[in-house]
C-alpha cells in the first residue's frame, strides 16, 4: 500500500529524514515511536505532502506508483490521509462545509441528506458536540476536541491509508475506546494505519503488526508489540547508540 | 453609434445645472439648490486625507440621457466583465440590462406588479425624478437635510448635477419585506454617475433593501459620486445591502447617511469589490434612545485597487449601540480602513465596537487602519481591535490534504473570512458573492 524507499528529507536545508525504509501492506498497522523531536511528525508530513519538506533522495510509493511529485490534494484524492497532530484554525469554516468539499472532491459525496445523516451519526460515534460541527475549525476547541474532529473527518473520508499523528494524546477513555472500533473496522475492511507516538498508552487499544522507532530522523529498530513494552520498560536511551 | 437625447457639454456650469434641472421638469425649489451647491462645490477645495484622486472636472460630461437605455452595444462590453457573466451564470437577457444595454421591456413587467403592491400599502417607490415632480412636498422636507451640500465637495458636486437615484417612503408600521432586489437587478434606470437616493421610514415601519448587483457594472463615466440619505424614525427597522462591483475604471465617492430615531434598528451590509479608486464612509448618526446600528463590511482590493473606506458613527441619544465589522481582502492593492466612532456627552451608557480585520494575500499589498475614536461621555463604552493578518501556509496545506486543491482552499479560507459578513446577506446574494470571490481568484 505505501512504500517508503531510502527516504531522504530535508526543511530549510537541514535533514530532518536519513534513509527511511518502509512497507505498509493492506490492512496493516504501523507504530512509530520516537522521543520528541525524532522526525516523527516530518515523516507524516512528508508522507502527505507538505511543500516544505523536500525530499532529496529515495521515494514514496503509494499502491505502486511513485507520488513524491504529487500535491497534497492529489495524494488525498489517491486515498491517503493525515490526521494532524495540531490542526490549524480557520475562522468562518466549519467542519460541514470542509467536508462536504473535501468528500466532492474525493468524488465520495453521497449527497446533502446522506451527508448529513452521517456526520450526525458519525460525530457521535466519536463524541463530538454537534454545536462545533458548525463552528469555525478548531477555533475554541479543546484539546481532546480537536482529535475527535480529526477522527470525525477519518471516518467519513474512510482513506486507504490513514496516518494518525499524536491521535491519542488528549482524548478520554470513552474516545480511546472509539478509537480502538475505528482500528477494528479499518482492518476488517482492509484499510491500512499509520500510528506516530511517543507514548505507548495507545497500544492497549490497537493490536499493530509492527512497531518501528525512530530516532534522529532514522528507523533504528523494527519488531512487533514486544518492542513497544521494552521501550515502556527502558525508554529510548537503548537506541541512542 | 449611439443616439443619444441629450448630451452636456464637457465641463462644469451653470448652464449645465439649468438644463439638467429643466429636462426633469423641476420645481423651482430643486434648481435654486442645485445652483446654490454648484457655487459651493466652485469654492470648496479636494479633501485633504483619503486617496490622491487627479481628476480634471473640467473634462468631465456631467450629463448623459440616452434616447433608450442603450448606452452601449453588448460587443463594446470589456472582455472581463462579459467573463464574469458567464462565470455567475446570468441568463443573456439579464446580462445586457447588467451591463446598461439592454432593452428594458422584462423590468418594466416586474416593476409594474411591485408598483402595485407598494401603492396598496401606501409605499412610494419611484425613482428620485419623479418624486421630485410627484412627490415635491415630501422630498423637500428631507432632500439634503442629513448630507448638505455644504459637507464636502463631492456632496456639493452630487447635488448640483445629480440624476438618477431612487425615492422610497414607508409609512407608519407598513411592514416592505419584498424581494426588492430582484428589481434592481434588472433594472438600471435607478443608477446614474451622480445618482441620488433617498429613503424615508416613518414610525414603526419596516423595510429591507438591497441596493446594487454582484455582476460588475459597466459604465464608460471616469467618477462617480452617489449620496444616499435614510431616515429612520422611532421604533422603525431597516435593513439594507449594498454591493458595489462598479468596473475597475472608475473614481468611486460614495457618500451615505443615515439617522436613527428612537428605538430604531439599522443594519448596514456593504461589500466593495470594483471601482478603481474607492472612497466610502457610510455614516449612522444614533441620535435617539436606545437606537442600534450595525455596519458590517466585506472587500476584496485586488491588481493596484485602492480602496478607503470605513463607517461612521455618532451617538448623540441614551443607550445607544453600534457595532462595525470590516473585513478586508487585500492583493497587491491598498485597502486602508478609515472610521470614526464619535460619543456625545450625555449619551448615557452607549456602546461602541470596532473591529476591523485586513487579510493580506501577498507581500506587495498595503493595509493601514485610521480609527478615531472621540467619547465625551463617561458612563459610555468604546472599544477597538484592528489586526492585519495573512494565510497561513498551515492553512492551506490542511484543507489540501483533504482534497481540495489550493486554489480552492484559497477560497475558502478567504469565503470563511468574510462569513461574519456574508451570513447577513439573503443566501442567492451570498451565493454570487462566493463566485465573485472564486472569480476574482481565477482571474488573479
Amino acid at each position: 500500500m505505501l512504500e517508503l524507499r531510502d527516504l531522504t528529507v530535508k526543511i530549510d536545508g537541514h535533514v530532518v529524514l536519513k534513509n527511511v525504509n518502509l512497507n505498509i501492506k493492506q490492512g496493516q498497522v504501523h507504530v512509530i515511536m520516537g522521543p520528541n523531536g525524532a522526525g516523527k511528525s516530518s515523516l507524516a508530513l512528508t508522507i502527505m505532502g507538505h511543500p516544505d519538506y523536500k525530499v532529496v533522495s529515495g521515494d514514496i510509493l503509494f499502491e505502486n506508483e511513485s507520488v513524491k511529485q504529487l500535491p497534497a490534494f492529489e495524494r488525498a484524492r489517491k486515498g491517503l490521509f493525515l490526521a494532524f497532530q495540531t490542526p490549524p484554525e480557520i475562522e468562518g469554516v466549519s467542519l460541514t462545509t470542509m467536508l462536504r468539499h473535501s468528500l466532492k472532491s474525493l468524488n465520495k459525496y453521497p449527497g446533502y441528506k446522506q451527508f448529513m445523516q452521517e456526520l450526525d451519526k458519525q460525530a457521535m460515534l466519536v463524541n463530538l458536540s454537534k454545536k462545533l460541527l458548525g463552528k469555525s475549525l478548531n477555533q475554541g476547541f479543546s484539546g481532546g476536541e480537536k482529535k475527535r474532529s480529526e477522527l470525525l473527518q477519518l471516518l467519513l473520508l474512510n482513506p486507504k491509508l490513514a496516518i494518525l499523528d499524536e491521535i491519542d494524546s488528549g482524548l478520554d477513555v470513552d474516545a480511546l475506546k472509539a478509537l480502538s472500533n475505528i482500528f477494528r473496522a479499518r482492518k476488517q475492511a482492509s484499510r491500512s494505519c499509520l500510528i506516530i507516538t511517543h507514548y505507548s498508552r495507545i497500544l492497549n487499544y490497537v493490536k499493530p503488526d509492527f512497531v518501528h522507532v525512530l530516532i534522529n530522523g532514522e528507523i533504528k529498530a523494527s519488531g512487533d508489540e514486544h518492542l513497544a513494552r521494552k521501550i515502556e520498560e527502558q525508554g529510548f536511551k537503548q537506541f541512542l547508540k | 453609434m449611439v443616439d443619444y437625447a441629450l448630451i452636456s457639454g464637457k465641463g462644469l456650469n451653470e448652464n449645465i445645472v439649468r438644463q439638467i434641472s429643466k429636462d426633469n421638469e423641476e420645481p423651482e425649489w430643486m434648481l435654486r439648490l442645485r445652483l446654490k451647491a454648484l457655487k459651493h462645490f466652485f469654492k470648496t477645495p479636494m479633501p485633504s486625507w483619503g486617496l490622491s484622486l487627479d481628476i480634471n472636472f473640467d473634462e468631465l460630461t456631467y450629463y448623459v440621457k440616452p434616447t433608450e437605455r442603450k448606452a452601449a452595444s453588448w460587443d463594446e462590453v470589456p472582455e472581463d466583465i462579459r467573463k464574469t457573466f458567464d462565470a455567475l451564470g446570468i441568463p443573456e437577457a439579464e446580462r445586457q440590462l447588467f451591463a446598461g444595454t439592454g432593452a428594458q421591456f422584462e423590468s418594466q413587467i416586474i416593476y409594474a406588479k411591485l408598483k402595485q403592491k407598494f401603492e396598496s400599502l401606501g409605499v412610494i417607490f419611484t425613482d428620485m425624478h419623479t418624486a421630485v415632480r410627484e412627490h415635491s412636498s415630501i422630498v423637500k422636507q428631507y432632500f439634503g437635510r442629513l448630507l448638505p451640500f455644504t459637507n464636502n465637495k463631492f456632496a456639493a458636486l452630487n447635488t448640483a448635477v445629480w440624476s438618477g437615484g431612487l425615492f422610497i417612503y414607508v409609512p407608519k408600521n407598513v411592514v416592505v419585506d419584498l424581494p426588492i432586489h430582484n428589481y434592481f437587478r434588472i433594472n438600471m434606470e435607478g443608477i446614474g454617475q451622480f445618482e441620488r437616493t433617498l429613503i424615508i421610514l416613518e414610525e414603526g415601519a419596516k423595510l429591507d433593501y438591497i441596493e446594487g448587483c454582484t455582476a460588475p457594472m459597466y459604465s464608460k463615466a471616469s467618477l462617480h459620486a452617489g449620496l444616499v440619505e435614510v431616515f429612520v424614525k422611532s421604533n422603525a427597522r431597516f435593513h439594507y445591502t449594498t454591493i458595489q462591483n462598479w468596473s475597475r475604471n472608475i473614481y468611486n465617492m460614495s457618500m451615505k447617511r443615515a439617522l436613527a430615531l428612537n428605538n430604531s434598528v439599522i443594519t448596514w451590509v456593504d461589500g466593495n469589490f470594483g471601482s478603481k479608486k474607492l472612497m466610502k464612509y457610510p455614516c449612522i448618526i444614533l441620535k435617539g434612545d436606545n437606537s442600534k446600528a450595525d455596519l458590517l463590511s466585506a472587500s476584496f482590493a485586488k491588481n493596484n485597487q485602492e480602496f478607503d473606506i470605513g463607517a461612521k458613527v455618532y451617538h448623540i441619544g441614551k443607550n445607544t449601540k453600534s457595532r462595525i465589522l470590516s473585513k478586508s481582502i487585500v492583493k497587491q492593492s491598498l485597502t486602508n480602513y478609515r472610521g470614526l466612532v464619535s460619543i456625545a456627552k450625555g449619551s448615557v451608557n452607549s456602546r461602541a465596537s470596532v473591529v476591523c480585520d485586513s487579510l493580506m494575500l501577498d507581500n506587495d499589498s498595503t493595509s493601514s487602519t485610521y480609527p478615531y475614536i472621540f467619547n465625551n461621555e463617561p458612563s459610555a463604552i468604546s472599544t477597538h481591535e484592528a489586526r492585519v493578518g495573512k494565510v497561513e501556509e498551515d492553512q492551506v496545506f490542511y484543507l489540501t490534504s483533504r482534497g481540495l486543491t489550493k486554489k480552492e482552499a484559497l477560497a475558502m479560507i478567504l469565503l470563511g473570512f468574510i462569513s461574519p459578513v456574508t451570513k447577513e446577506l439573503p443566501l442567492d446574494f451570498a451565493l454570487e458573492l462566493n463566485k465573485i470571490i472564486r472569480l476574482e481568484l481565477s482571474n488573479a
